[in-house]
């Protein structure tokens, strides 16, 4: 998707969604379920609280040393005989991946889940080029069948329920009878997917934590899709964010006991695959060449900012989405770019620009439930007000991307009249005495007044302020 | 393979630009990882915990003694009507299981070439596969596969049913033990994994349904010290 088709869509999108009583419901059902099995894993408050503070501090860390780490990370890996790439872009990064295919004469490409393979919009740049890029993730798969792009970070295609994948196999896989058995369904993505396996020139998968201390990337996955992209093709290329970094192999079964238990309540994933080099000289199976690309795309310049910082310890897990009162309502289509959710809404406007997706930080309540599940203590919604004062910052700012795009000479010289306003007791005395006189006369459609009332109905300003009815009571404000 | 060079010394390729942004960030005092203790166990409840985890993760898990082992298996095996097994004919595990495999049962089926002679077999004949493991984790019920040039990675992966010796005595309490006291950091080996179940996906309306990818069925064989 272009940043443009997405640009500030979100209202008009979310309205349409609110209105569709399938995807509510699919939603709904979705987001009880894990919030429930979430809950059953962290009933020890005492033990929720220790973990967490761990796992946040790991993350903390190393983003502190975040340069330095990467310098290790990609020493270690060449030592390990994984070839290391940089990549600015994402553009930058679909390049990378396919003089990669196209060097080893690649013509398929087996896919285990990633998220910044989506962040990158590389099956199409793949198909693009003539190469076949095949999802093997069961969710993946299904969305690729179906064209469509994941509406939730861990389960893709939770917007779709079993009638509608019954549907879609029956009329994409071959001699597929339409069956809304669960059971018979999944045994129908592995008979199809099965070849493809064997018969893929290379595997591309993503990584959840790349461990600097010894060169090892690991991934975590419940199908086996993922152990099988990356050790049955002869090339295997990860591609992973540069913030996905830990110092050391120590801070990752903290880490591995918050990820599983926030995403799905599962005390672990099915498999943890921890990757350290290509096949080696007498093993038996393996890829001979492992590559790993490092993405920026926007995560430096986010790393400028202390504050914002912070935004880069996620670790993908889904529970801030999973226990949004807006996404769980509106679903992730809405959010048009890549991550939806309360970390898409804090992370999109950060690296497409706030001129780009402004919009998104304001689709919170700033009900905080994402901040209490957070795994790794990101302030989710402190961060959201802070994007909201950058887009309307009237001097642009050096960390925000698109910081000041929507601040209007008006409202600039509202807010500085306010200041005015609060910062003199006699302006302030003059204001509401206008205000209590005058103010019932405004009608509801003046502007700006008008905006306020659509959804809201028109405050009735008292004939006296409350400071006025203090003095005549008899109360000193001096 | 031609790449651009990495270790051009201006500023003109993306590796430099990247690291340099980062250098150039405010610095923030990285922070002390607080103390967390992971749960720990007496040698009973040890055992019962991984055992309790596997099972409630749909795997089967049976006690056997260092002797009897490849008996029971075949014996679980032939139930099952499985009709052949890939092991690693050079392990002690495998040299075990092939000397006392004679007469009936499923065949035994060496997994003791390179992938590229061997994909035919693993992918479509294969029934089940058998493997060592460097220690079983208590807390989560997980399997540490920590595959050789002897005991390659895909046959605990590609067959729909993977089969795994565990030792008692390898057990441990929880991940952060096992990578102390097994000293990971020093020495990880192309790849190591955690298997705590058969595959699985809830993928579809969050219904649980088991072999997806990998294998639908986990046989646990808990090797015990004293023949029971």
């Amino acid at each position: 998707m272009a940043a443009e088709a997405g640009k500030m869509e979100f209202g008009a999108k979310a309205h349409t969604a609110l209105n569709d009583p399938k995807l509510r419901a699919n939603f709904r059902r979705a987001m009880d379920g894990l919030m429930t099995k979430r809950a059953i894993q962290f009933a020890d408050e005492a033990e929720w609280t220790s973990l967490r503070a761990r796992g946040a501090a790991a993350r903390a860390n190393a983003l502190a040393k975040l340069a330095e780490l990467l310098e290790q990370l990609e020493a270690n890996c060449l030592r390990n005989g994984i070839q290391v790439h940089w990549a600015e872009t994402t553009q930058e990064a679909n390049s990378i991946v396919l003089g990669i295919l196209e060097a080893a004469g690649a013509r398929t490409v087996i896919k285990g889940k990633s998220m910044v393979t989506e962040e990158m919009h590389l099956n199409a740049h793949l198909e693009k080029h003539g190469i076949t890029p095949v999802e093997s993730d069961l969710g993946e798969y299904i969305i690729q069948l179906a064209g469509e792009a994941p509406s939730h970070i861990v389960m893709p295609c939770i917007h779709k329920n079993k009638a509608e994948i019954a549907e879609l196999f029956h009329d994409k896989i071959e001699g597929q009878a339409y069956t809304e058995n669960v059971d018979e369904l999944t045994a129908a993505a592995r008979a199809a997917l099965r070849g493809a396996f064997a018969g893929a020139d290379a595997g591309i998968s993503g990584v959840n934590f790349a461990v600097a201390e010894t060169g090892t990337l690991v991934l975590i996955e419940n199908e086996g899709n993922g152990r099988l992209s990356t050790t049955l093709p002869p090339l295997h290329i990860a591609v992973t964010g540069i913030e996905k970094v830990l110092e050391k192999l120590d801070d990752v079964p903290p880490l591995l006991s918050l990820l599983p238990r926030s995403a799905t309540g599962q005390p672990i994933t099915t498999y943890v695959n921890m990757i350290s080099s290509p096949r080696k000289d007498g093993e038996k199976d393996g890829p001979k060449a492992v590559h790993l690309v490092l993405l920026d795309n926007g995560r430096s310049r986010v790393h400028g900012d202390t504050e914002l910082r912070d935004t880069l310890r996620c670790i993908r897990c889904a529970a801030c989405m999973n226990h949004c009162p807006v996404y769980t309502r509106v679903g992730g289509h809405t959010y048009t770019f890549t991550y939806p959710g309360p970390i898409g809404k804090l992370l999109t406007p950060q690296i497409e620009g706030l001129d780009c997706a402004g919009d998104q930080p304001h689709a919170s309540t700033l009900c905080r439930a994402c901040a209490d599940v957070c795994p790794v203590q990101i302030p989710i919604p402190d961060l959201l007000v802070r994007l909201r004062t950058e887009s309307v910052r009237p001097t642009s700012g050096q960390a925000v991307k698109g910081a000041g795009s929507s601040a209007t000479a008006a409202e600039t010289l509202g807010w500085k009249g306010w200041t005015l306003l609060y910062a003199s007791p006699l302006v302030y005395r003059i204001g509401t005495r206008m205000l209590g006189w005058f103010g019932n006369l405004m009608p509801s459609s003046a502007p700006m007044l008008k905006q306020w009332t659509s959804v809201r109905t028109k405050p009735k300003f008292a004939a006296k302020s409350l400071h006025e009815l203090a003095r005549e009571k008899g109360y000193c404000d001096e | 393979m031609n790449w651009p060079a990495r270790r051009d010394t201006a500023m003109n390729n993306p590796r430099e630009r990247i690291l340099s942004r980062l250098k150039a960030a405010p610095k923030a005092a990285a922070p002390l990882r607080p103390d967390w203790t992971p749960p720990t166990y007496d040698a009973a409840g040890r055992k019962a915990k991984f055992k309790a985890m596997l099972e409630a993760s749909h795997a089967d898990v049976h006690e056997v003694s260092p002797h009897d082992w490849p008996q029971r298996l075949k014996t679980i095996l032939a139930n099952k009507g499985v009709g052949n097994v890939v092991y690693a004919p050079a392990t002690p595990a495998g040299r075990q299981l092939a000397e006392s495999w004679a007469g009936s049962g499923p065949e035994l089926v060496a997994y003791d070439r390179a992938v590229e002679e061997f994909k035919d077999v693993l992918v479509s004949k294969a029934d089940a596969g058998l493997t060592t493991t460097k220690g079983g984790i208590a807390q989560t019920g997980s399997l540490v596969l920590w595959p050789t040039p002897d005991e390659p990675r895909l046959m605990s992966l590609l067959p729909p049913i993977h089969v795994a010796l565990v030792e008692e005595a390898s057990l441990t309490d929880s991940l952060a033990e096992t990578i102390r006291a097994q000293g990971w950091a020093g020495a990880m080996p192309t790849n190591a994994v955690l298997v705590s179940g058969p595959s699985k996906t809830a993928d579809i309306e969050q219904t649980l349904a088991y072999g997806v990818h990998g294998p639908k069925e986990l046989i646990v064989l808990l090797i015990g010290s004293d023949s029971p």
